[in-house]
């Protein structure tokens, strides 16, 4: 593990974030929002009791539950990717392999239609993207094959199964009220953030990218192949296992606390390896902090940019193609 | 003293039997070539030699333990597999990879420490590449991303050496280079067990040869006296000449012919066109 470009990335993700509370519709001076902060920790200084009351509520109960969710979501979707991505051998898969996204969307669907509280609808997403990583799993176990290739299959399976359901639900639902709803909700948004969600979901994400960090190292081995990883003493199948099991963890919530957001789990990883290399080790906490600040800034243009709030998935999309496609020209630096 | 020793070992995928019946042992220090035609069963023995694969029937031994009950991290620092030279989709560093050698040492949590690093250091500069340390795996020739594998192995420290083709892809220069350096580990006191597709380099630096065939073992014994023009012609089915260059060492080369006499039928007639 190298510190010094951990620590700048986090230095990074420290900085977006104090830019990001200061950003809105009623600005504020950052000078003010860090003697608010050590205000609120160390007791220093003082404020009046309305400015206060004014910064608590916009600080504390508007920007920072939005602020914690994009973080989250961006360093939760960019670890995913960047271990499955050692995992299978191949700097083109996303956390999406193995359809845990589709499932996600199917389940977040039914209960929208079906389910008349919100945490029920949460629960039926996670539910969703459980069962489709279930199914990826059982259909490369019916073929008894050990590979990657089996499992990847059998995530083209399973997604497209889902894809499918999910269209059966957007057909059966009411078209005025509840399709517009799903339709939303698969852009992708994080307007919905609220902090019950946000502490919720963060904790059990938190966990599980510090898991996958712990298996940096079985990671790198992982990615010279089944069989030398098990030359060189490790347990291929329980590793795979644990990480498919953290990875399904944390890329269903993200869709619990915002819908579908793509592309992020693809680039950030990229563009984290061209940067630093390819060391598991540093890669994967790089990846969350990048992530989490990529997930930010592209959260400020979505509620800034215009008069309306763009969904955040519409706005990863637009930015991350063309990033991309510039990313390929240099893919030889961090891949081959 | 024997290192592993192989007892009627049998092997199928699925249905199709790959190998029948191998015993074999394999004293510690030797070096031992393994020759035969493609899909004789060179590799598949050797996955079973470093417990890869579960032999159907027999059983094998590393210092009189069965490797099958062994644990699959303590295997792996008595025994390292170096593998065919391949292509890698992530540029990590030549230290890296080397560092990888330390898996079997660590606990699941632990990290590499500075102990491990001076490990993987020493392993690169006695294979001689520790001046590409820093430099990306996929950005160096193919022989020293096998020196490389090979520095891995040695941080593993592992004492057995299994290798699948090590001079497979690999310029006549660096096949040559990576055979010296196998000689002179083999002479600190290290085994090695290595499949070649090259009589010579199996006359050039292995002490045993196993010549293998359709999943048995059809010849076993010391170089000098089981690679012989005969054994060649039999094992691989081809006309060659074996001749002695200067003392001590001596080349195996192809008996081109035009008029199609294969193997010890040409050698036999002798046959006017060639």
């Amino acid at each position: 593990m190298k510190t010094i470009p951990l620590l700048c990335s986090a230095a990074v993700l420290v900085g977006t974030m104090l830019v990001s509370l200061a950003l809105g519709k009623y600005p504020l001076h950052l000078t003010e929002i860090i003697s608010f902060i050590s205000f609120k920790l160390f007791g220093n200084g003082s404020f009046a009791p309305e400015r206060l009351e004014l910064l608590e509520n916009l600080l504390i109960e508007i920007r920072l539950p939005r602020i914690l969710t994009a973080a989250l979501i961006g360093a939760a979707l960019s670890v995913s990717g960047a271990a499955y991505q050692a995992m299978f051998i191949n700097p083109l898969v996303s956390p999406g392999i193995l359809g845990v996204l589709a499932g996600a969307s199917f389940g977040a669907a039914v209960g929208m239609v079906f389910m008349k509280s919100w945490f029920a609808v949460q629960i039926s997403t996670v539910a969703g993207g459980f069962v489709a990583v279930a199914i990826t799993l059982g259909v490369a176990r019916i073929y008894r094959i050990n590979s990657t290739i089996m499992l990847v299959l059998g995530g083209i399976i399973s997604g497209a199964l889902f894809s499918s359901l999910l269209s059966m639900v957007k057909y059966l639902s009411d078209p005025y009220n509840q399709l517009p709803a799903i339709t939303y909700w698969l852009m992708g948004n994080t307007t919905m953030a609220d902090r019950e969600t946000a502490f919720k979901c963060g904790i059990p994400i938190c966990i599980g990218i510090v898991c996958l960090v712990c298996m940096a190292r079985h990671l790198n081995v992982l990615s010279m192949g089944d069989e030398e990883a098990r030359a060189l003493g490790v347990n291929v199948r329980r590793i795979r296992i644990i990480v498919i099991i953290c990875a399904t963890i944390i890329s269903t919530l993200t869709v619990v606390m915002a819908g579908i957001i793509n592309w992020v789990g693809l680039i950030i990883p990229h563009i984290v390896r061209m940067m630093i290399g390819p060391d598991n080790e540093t890669l994967l906490p790089a990846s969350a902090l990048i992530g989490a600040s990529y997930l930010l800034v592209v959260d400020d243009v979505s509620r800034l940019a215009f008069n309306f709030e763009l969904p955040i998935g519409i706005v990863t999309a637009l930015v991350g193609i063309p990033f991309f496609m510039l990313v390929l020209k240099n893919t030889r630096k961090g891949w081959q | 003293m024997t290192l592993l020793d192989l007892q009627g070992i049998s092997f199928a995928y699925r249905q199709h039997e790959v190998l029948a019946g191998i015993t074999l042992s394999i004293p510690e220090g030797s070096v031992v070539a393994l020759l035969g035609p493609n899909g004789s069963g060179k590799t598949t023995l050797l996955k079973l030699m470093l417990g890869l694969l579960k032999p159907v029937q027999g059983r094998i031994r590393m210092h009189g333990r069965d490797i099958q009950l062994m644990p699959q991290r303590e295997l792996a620092r008595s025994m390292a597999y170096v593998p065919q030279v391949h292509k890698e989709p992530f540029a990590y560093r030549v230290f890296d990879v080397a560092l990888m050698g330390r898996m079997p040492h660590k606990d699941f949590f632990s990290r590499y420490g500075r102990e491990d690093r001076r490990i993987a250091r020493e392993a690169l500069e006695r294979v001689g590449i520790a001046h590409l340390a820093e430099r990306p795996y996929t950005e160096i020739s193919g022989g020293e991303r096998q020196l490389a594998l090979i520095a891995r192995a040695m941080t593993q420290g592992a004492h057995l050496f299994v290798m699948d083709e090590p001079t497979n892809g690999l310029d006549y220069g660096n096949q040559i280079r990576l055979l010296e350096r196998l000689k002179q580990l083999s002479a600190e006191g290290n085994t090695f067990i290595f499949s070649t597709h090259h009589p010579d380099h199996a006359m050039a630096v292995a002490d045993r040869v196993v010549m293998m065939r359709k999943g048995a073992i059809a010849y076993d014994g010391l170089v000098d006296a089981t690679i012989h023009q005969a054994s060649l012609m039999d094992l691989y089915n081809v006309d060659v000449r074996l001749m002695p260059v200067e003392e001590g060492v001596c080349v195996c080369v192809p008996a081109v012919r035009l008029c199609g006499c294969k193997g010890a039928a040409a050698a036999e007639k002798q046959c006017g066109s060639c």
